[in-house]
């Protein structure tokens, strides 16, 4: 029996390579982005999206492949491994030049354009092929722009569930249910495939890369492509002017008694 | 005179001891106590009262930094957490807790008690695990933490001197802002000073990267029992083989000669590489294989490789689920042991093409079950919970009693089985739960032949300690082992000494005693007796 339309899902995940999140970030010498000679890591809210399309496929069985995609320099090379160790099935990486700072890496529109290209271009090679779902970190950590995913959404014309909390596909219907979470509450909503799905801190704990997994992965073949390769330009089109710390705080004094603290008090003008 | 006292109060002490030990008589002349019937109070030492309190108050700059229930500064409750030991099973009935601010407030508070006579138990972070931190009866609690500045860093050298009472996560994070480490990590890190360390010679998670304190500790300041401020920081020399090297008695002495007021310790450069991976495994003898492996693979950047048993694992896991943490699945194939690396390197390229090779020889081989490999910070964090949370988690499910065995590394797992098979036969402890005793769990250090027994029990009585005791000792006096690897003697294990030394040994011990506290005020009722 040929399996029908919806049986085959292709799950796009785009991972970016940021600075390790447990990393005290460093305003960089020249004042226009941090200091990027630190530990790198996956986007956490990128490894949720990860986790979530492989718990979604031992879940429901109805994704066929999980595509892990990276847009950045060499190096973004190890995220596309951690991604294949956690269990994507294959990866993409679009190689742009070393960014000397998160500042400098592609504009989140051009992104957008280039995770278009590339769904694109899997409609091209056939129907079971062609990439039905993205599931996508809602913000990256570093440049905190939080906009991709929809600008995404917006290019290609398809529907968009944002800072989801909890996803279900229904794999007879194709119907997609997004839990959503929202100021003070959440949000549930419905559409059809395809659509763009971003993740939020509760979605899912993402999995450690077994070692038999790290193993395979290091086999796999990450194909690599040049943005000219998809017809796509990411040329800046915004220039950073300055980054800066917040203001330091004053610390604080200890005191000995209340005696004293009122009188500290009284002094500060606020009693 | 000054003898007499102290004589007196040993015998005091030693009058308790009941039952001789009852095997290899000529080597364990010590004899036996249960720790549930401590020494009695001995009259040589001076009853507090509140005109004390007047007079120690006046030595102190600060209001607070005197607690007591002798001048209703304080309820009973307000010194509960001085008076308990970390595993709540010493409660002492100390009526005074002294926090100096200066070196010269630890003298004047020292001179005092020395001249009236007053037991003195020197207090870190209490969390120390042989009950030697709190007192047995109502000794002056003298706690550190209010001596807590970094003194000074030197960042060629990465020489760094720093009060005692100086918390070592504290100080371990301000070194890191330089680059640097501290050479000693342990579970306790969030709670213990640098000062408890010292005075317990702590070993921890990263000894076999960075040796023992005897090694790194350059300098000490230390206030003896009659106040005399000794100032051993000296420049912070690596060399100098000028007389005795006087600092190292007071490493591991455990509060009983002297209080440690400032330290001078040798830090490394900070690892800007780390990796941690956890495996699961098969058996002992796969533990033993992996440790080979691991250290001709890994060579000079291994930093750590403990190991846990399927006991403690569990346990662990159960204690984070119940803390309502997310269940975050960590392996496919689940073992009977497991064990933890860390590399600490200076180059990620380089340790990730060691620590390769050192992986796909383990799967080669099948080695090991399964295992991860930690893919950012968090993830490293999250891995090492798995051990460090072994303590914790024992104390939580109920009433540990805590053993720290030092064993060639062969026979280290065989202790926990012996344990287990004692415990069964006398119907404490039941394979499928239900006994008094509900966990027996083994984990620790195998790079430095050290073990860890944890059984945790309803609650601590005699009945169960006498099954236990001295039974664990004599097995491991039979394996030549050490009865106390890092923890130290304190109250819980003074009694049992003899089974890891000779007389010779501890009459020399008794000589050091004597000659820094003829009065025998610091610390009484522990370490030698
Ligand atoms: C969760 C946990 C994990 C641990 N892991 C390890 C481990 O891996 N390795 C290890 O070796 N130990 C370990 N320990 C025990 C270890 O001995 C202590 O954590 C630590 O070294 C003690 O420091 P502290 O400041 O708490 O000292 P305390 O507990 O307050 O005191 C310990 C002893 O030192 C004396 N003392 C304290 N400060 C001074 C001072 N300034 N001058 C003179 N004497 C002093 C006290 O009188 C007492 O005898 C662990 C404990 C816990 C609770």
């Amino acid at each position: 029996m040929i399996p029908s339309r919806v049986n085959l899902i292709n799950v796009l995940v785009p991972v970016k390579r940021a600075i390790d999140y447990a990393v005290k970030i460093r305003i960089a010498k020249d004042g226009k982005g941090v200091d990027t000679t630190v530990k790198h890591s996956m986007n956490p809210f990128d490894e949720i999206a990860v986790e979530e399309a492989i718990r979604l496929k031992e879940r429901t069985k109805a994704v066929t492949s999980i595509i892990a995609l990276s847009i950045g320099p060499a190096k973004s090379v190890e995220t596309l491994r951690t991604a294949l160790a956690m269990g994507a099935d294959s990866a993409v990486h679009i190689v742009t030049p070393e960014a000397p700072s998160p500042s400098s890496n592609p504009e989140p529109v051009n992104v957008a354009a280039a995770i278009k290209a590339v769904i694109d271009r899997s409609k091209a090679a056939g129907a079971d092929k062609a990439i039905d779902l993205v599931i996508m970190g809602k913000q990256a950590i570093d440049d905190d722009s939080g906009s991709t995913g929809g600008m995404l959404a917006g290019m290609l014309g398809w529907g968009q569930g944002t800072f989801a909390s909890k996803l279900d596909v229904d794999k007879a219907s194709g119907k997609v249910e997004v839990t959503r979470e929202i100021d003070g509450g959440l949000s549930r909503i419905e559409s059809k495939l395809p659509i763009v799905v971003t993740t939020d801190l509760r979605l899912s704990e993402p999995r450690y890369a077994s070692l038999p997994n790290i193993m395979k992965a290091k086999k796999k073949k990450i194909e690599s492509l040049k943005p000219e390769d998809l017809g796509i330009d990411l040329s800046p089109r915004m220039s950073v002017l300055s980054v800066s710390e917040p203001p330091k705080r004053v610390g604080g004094g200890k005191v000995e008694n209340v005696d004293e603290l009122v009188q500290k008090l009284k002094e500060g003008g606020i009693v | 005179m000054q003898r007499t006292s102290l004589a007196l109060a040993r015998r005091a002490i030693r009058s308790t001891r009941t039952t001789p030990a009852p095997i290899l008589s000529t080597r364990h002349s010590t004899q036996i106590r249960f720790a549930s019937a401590l020494p009695p109070r001995s009259s040589a030492f001076a009853q507090l009262t509140e005109s004390n309190i007047t007079d120690l108050r006046a030595l102190l700059s600060a209001p607070t930094s005197l607690m007591s229930t002798l001048d209703g500064s304080a309820s009973e409750d307000d010194l509960r957490p001085f008076n308990d030991d970390w595993m709540n099973k010493y409660h002492g009935k100390g009526q005074v807790v002294v926090k100096p601010k200066t070196v010269e407030e630890v003298s004047k508070v020292m001179k005092y008690c020395w001249d009236k006579g007053i037991a003195v138990v020197p207090q870190g972070g209490n969390t120390g695990l042989v009950g030697g931190s709190t007192p047995i009866h109502d000794e002056l609690i003298l706690n550190l933490s209010n001596l807590n500045s970094i003194r000074s860093f030197d960042t060629v050298s990465g020489t760094l001197t720093v009060d005692a009472g100086a918390i070592l996560e504290t100080v371990d994070n301000e070194l890191a802002s330089h680059g640097h480490i501290f050479p000693l990590d342990l579970g306790a890190k969030g709670s213990c000073q640098i000062g408890g360390n010292v005075a317990t010679n702590a070993g921890g998670l990263r000894l076999l990267r960075y040796g023992s304190l005897h090694g790194s500790v350059l300098g000490l300041e230390v206030v003896l029992p009659d106040g005399t401020i000794w100032d051993g920081l000296g420049g912070g020399l690596r060399k100098d083989n000028t007389g005795f090297d006087m600092k190292q008695l007071f490493i591991g002495s455990e509060g009983t000669i002297g209080i440690i007021t400032g330290i001078t310790i040798l830090t490394p450069k900070r690892p800007s590489a780390m990796n941690v991976a956890v495996f699961s495994l098969p058996s002992y003898e796969a533990v033993q294989k992996v440790y080979t492996e691991t250290k001709s693979h890994l060579g000079e950047i291994l930093s750590a490789f403990e190991f846990f048993d399927k006991q403690a694992y569990d346990l662990v896991r159960r204690h984070q689920k119940e803390g309502g943490e997310a269940d975050r699945k960590v392996f496919e194939t689940e073992g009977e042991f497991y064990v933890l690396v860390e590399t600490g390197g200076s180059k990620q390229e380089h340790d990730e093409e060691k620590l390769q090779g050192l992986l796909e020889n383990l799967m080669e081989n099948d080695l090991i079950l399964d295992g991860v490999l930690a893919q950012d910070t968090t993830q490293y964090h999250s891995l090492w919970k798995l051990r460090e949370l072994i303590p914790e988690s024992a104390g939580k499910s109920g009433s540990v009693y805590k053993y720290d065995l030092s064993v060639p590394v062969p026979k280290m797992y065989s202790l926990v089985e012996k344990m287990r098979a004692r415990l069964s036969e006398s119907g404490l402890f039941k394979e499928e739960g239900g006994g008094r005793i509900r966990e027996i769990v083994g984990y620790g250090h195998i790079g430095d032949g050290n073990l860890h027994i944890n059984i945790c029990a309803d609650k601590y009585d005699a009945e169960i300690e006498k099954v236990i005791e001295p039974y664990v000792y004599e097995i491991v006096a039979a394996e030549r082992g050490s009865i106390s690897a890092e923890h130290g003697l304190g109250v819980m294990k003074a009694p049992y000494i003899g089974y890891s030394k000779d007389q010779t040994s501890i009459d020399l011990m008794r000589r050091v005693k004597q000659m820094f506290d003829p009065k025998g005020i610091l610390n009484p009722y522990k370490f030698i007796l």
